[in-house]
């Protein structure tokens, strides 16, 4: 059974790559690569997968998932600017692709001591850009 | 191909049990063991998957399975407390996971082998937390 649950942060960013010119950055990103950046409100859904628990009737214990996501993510992305604020965004460009992947890793890296046991595991995330773009990762 | 049915009920619960002190109901469960319980608006979405028939161009009869949801869930849970007046919930934690697992338990045996069947329980207990339950071996 999965299990998910919605959070929502709001951040800056600015996509900009080094690795291009003035020119190319605006022809690959316009708007987006608008010098002082500009902000969303992300929304992020968080998948847990596993077993029910006989004894809890749970798949995941909701709080402890909360808390893993307000440490990990949302006290570092929420009213931050990506680009200045988040050292993994000072060689990578904050684009949502780059964002998942970077909630992923920061997700799995303190999954095992948050749930200890086989399960539940991380199934996928989901992050809401704008209500037109949403980008998915199956873990 | 998959075709969805969306159904709304109200209803109240408490998760806690009864083996387990208040101190632990809480630990697991939080504000959810408050003894007197407490209600949400359920969304639930009903998955069912198959080929359209050729002749009626139709996975699966949407009024039929408006009328099943109303049947077997909504008329049952609709406004009740679910503790005390829906079994199995005298017995099992009506924690959104197993309230999600009853509803499957309930509709999927109305659909007939070798026809469209049943694919996914969406259960919403808020806007922010969902299950899907596709079965106990998926």
């Amino acid at each position: 059974m999965r299990v998910t649950r919605r959070y929502r942060f709001a951040a800056s960013h600015r996509l900009h790559s080094a690795a291009l010119t003035e020119d190319e950055n605006r022809e690959l990103y316009g708007k987006c690569s608008n010098p002082y950046g500009h902000g969303h409100d992300y929304v992020l859904d968080v998948t847990a997968v596993g077993p029910v628990s006989e004894l809890s009737g749970q798949v995941v214990h909701v709080a402890t998932l909360d808390r893993l996501v307000s440490e990990q993510v949302l006290n570092d992305f929420d009213h931050r600017y990506l680009n200045a604020d988040l050292g993994e965004f000072k060689s990578a460009v904050p684009t949502s692709e780059n964002i998942i992947r970077v909630i992923e890793d920061r997700l799995i890296a303190r999954w095992r001591e948050t749930f200890p046991g086989e399960w539940p595991r991380l199934e996928g995330i989901r992050l809401r850009e704008t209500k037109r773009n949403v980008f998915e990762l199956k873990s | 191909m998959l075709i969805t049915r969306r159904a709304e009920f109200s209803a109240s619960h408490v998760c806690a049990q009864p083996a387990l002190s208040a101190d632990q109901n809480r630990e697991i469960y939080g504000a959810a063991s408050n003894p007197s319980g407490h209600g949400h608006n359920y969304v639930l979405e009903v998955t069912v998957e198959g080929e359209p028939d050729a002749a009626t161009g139709m996975v699966f009869d949407l009024k039929k399975l408006k009328d099943l949801i109303q049947q077997t869930v909504l008329d049952p849970m609709d406004h009740r407390f679910l503790n005390y007046e829906v079994p199995p919930f005298d017995k099992i934690v009506p924690t959104t996971e197993n309230v999600a697992r009853e509803i499957w338990r309930r509709l999927e045996p109305h659909f007939e082998a070798g026809r469209a069947h049943l694919n996914n329980i969406r259960l919403y207990e808020t806007e922010d937390l969902y299950v899907d339950y596709s079965g106990e071996h998926r």
